[in-house]
């Protein structure tokens, strides 16, 4: 069963959020086992402006590919350069190594705690 | 839509973790961990497949060849006993019904392999085509288990678990041949084929044996680097290999000249066949569109339904498109037309919008080193 961190939040397309200033994202667990093995990502830029609920980048599994959209709305402070040229830590550690990117946010998207994103997608809440 | 129908083996798949999904009306495994490590596996040591889900189709009689060969696009009267040969069976208008493989078990006994999801209609297409002749079309499909075991270790694996006299029956099979095997201990058809690129051996058994040789093959093939792969891996080495799948490449609305499968049409045979007029037009008047192979010169993939252009204009689409993990760049199969067919063509597919440079290569994409 995939894992849902009861110390984050989510989005309902299946982007996490921490508490941190920047706050990092990246996908769930959830949804990089869906996707199957991740090939490709495609990251927004330091510095480009996102907006909540908008396409900001694409994942690519061996399968399909997939829009990442923003959990929040602001400025790209950071990007993993290390799951852009690997793209497997998103299967191998989607909430650690395989985070995406660090934002100065200025407004938050619509965002769910653990359980509820737990109870809409499965998983379980560790 | 009524429940996806299950293999004999599908508890198995359960035990070992697979993620399902429904392919041509079954719940097959998608993948047991790693769609990539998988895929990997078969290259370079072997995998473990569930094909129960494909059809087995008898045909027996003095007619049989006969037959055979007014039923399907192929000549099957002049393979030779022991052999299995790749072809099509048609419509009248030349689309084709599904693509299949036919082994030859005896002079009057012929073995019929159609995909999963066509093997009711290809099983009922037989048994219509049969009338007027002295023959029996027997649709076992419902009992009839098979396991593939492909990749480079599939010999030694297979080895481990026949007596001396048939391990040089195994290892001097020749590619697309079969016979009557005692592996693990149960009477099994043995066919050195299979749809991944690789060197290979595809076991047809009766069901409520196929556990326990599954269970067998599991644990010979342990030393050896096999492990468990599903359907998931199984598309991207066809797709390397490539081979057409039926629903991408290949529909009844297709024909087999598009589809680079010209050379198995025999307008030789001396039988009418169903689709022959049809077929001997769509020759004389030239493919509309051709099936071609498509690097991507980036790194994104493109997908089925993709278009493919070339100075902005479409000129086709994708059918099938990975990135490939054998060799580092995405591949496509995708019908063009046929001015854009050649080597070397520099083409376009549209990424969502987005286009991205491929250029046409020669098929297969992957060849193993012999």
């Amino acid at each position: 069963m995939s894992k849902v961190l009861a110390s984050l939040r989510y989005s309902a397309e299946h982007e996490w959020v921490d508490a941190s200033t920047p706050t990092k994202v990246g996908i769930t667990q959830v949804a990089a086992d869906a996707l199957g093995d991740v090939v490709y990502v495609d990251l927004p830029e330091v510095g480009d402006s996102i907006t909540a609920g908008e396409t900001c980048g694409e994942v690519e599994s061996t399968k399909s590919v997939s829009d990442l959209y923003a959990p929040v709305t602001g400025t790209i402070v950071a990007v993993n350069q290390d799951a852009i040229d690997n793209p497997a830590i998103l299967n191998e550690d989607p909430y650690g190594a395989g985070w995406l990117f660090t934002v100065e946010v200025t407004e938050e998207g619509p965002l769910l705690s653990a359980a509820d994103y737990a109870s809409a997608n499965g998983g379980d809440v560790a | 839509m009524s429940d996806p129908k299950k293999t004999s083996l599908h508890a198995k798949h359960a035990e070992l973790g697979a993620s399902f999904t429904d392919f041509g009306g079954w719940d097959m495994p998608l993948k047991y961990g790693s769609e990539l490590a998988e895929h990997k596996a078969v290259r370079a040591t072997a995998g473990l497949f569930d094909l129960s889900h494909m059809g087995e189709v008898w045909v027996e009689g003095p007619e049989a060849a006969k037959f055979l060969n007014s039923a399907l696009a192929g000549n099957m009267a002049i393979m030779a006993v022991g052999r299995a040969k790749y072809s099509v069976i048609c419509n009248e208008a030349g689309g084709i019904i599904d693509d299949l493989i036919t082994y030859r078990r005896g002079e009057e006994k012929f073995l019929v392999v159609p995909n999963a999801g066509n093997a009711p209609v290809v099983a009922a297409a037989l048994a219509e085509r049969a009338a007027g002749f002295d023959v029996v079309v027997t649709d076992a499909s419902a009992d009839t288990s098979l396991i593939a075991v492909q990749g480079p270790a599939s010999v030694a694996i297979l080895h481990e678990l026949v007596d001396e006299a048939t391990k040089s029956l195994v290892s001097d099979m020749k590619y697309y041949a079969a016979d009557d095997a005692t592996v693990a201990g149960f009477d099994v058809l043995l066919a050195r084929t299979g749809y991944t690129g690789e060197d290979g051996f595809e076991l047809y058994l009766p069901n409520d044996q196929a556990p326990a040789l599954w269970e067998a093959l599991m644990n010979a093939g342990a030393n050896h680097g096999l492990i468990p792969a599903g359907l998931a891996c199984r598309d991207s080495l066809r797709l390397e290999a490539g081979m057409p799948l039926y629903g991408n490449e290949l529909s009844l609305e297709g024909n087999p000249f598009e589809a680079n499968l010209g050379p198995i049409v025999s307008f030789k045979k001396e039988e009418d066949f169903t689709g022959r007029k049809a077929l001997e037009a769509i020759k004389a008047e030239g493919a509309k569109k051709v099936l071609v192979g498509l690097k991507g010169l980036g790194r994104r993939a493109g997908r089925g339904g993709y278009p493919v252009s070339v100075d902005g204009t479409q000129i086709g689409a994708v059918t099938s498109g990975q990135p490939s993990p054998t060799l580092g760049y995405p591949v496509a199969l995708a019908y063009v037309e046929p001015a854009f067919a050649e080597i070397g063509t520099k083409v376009d597919v549209d990424l969502r919008g987005k286009p991205e440079a491929f250029e046409v290569v020669a098929l297969p994409f992957y060849t193993r080193a012999k």
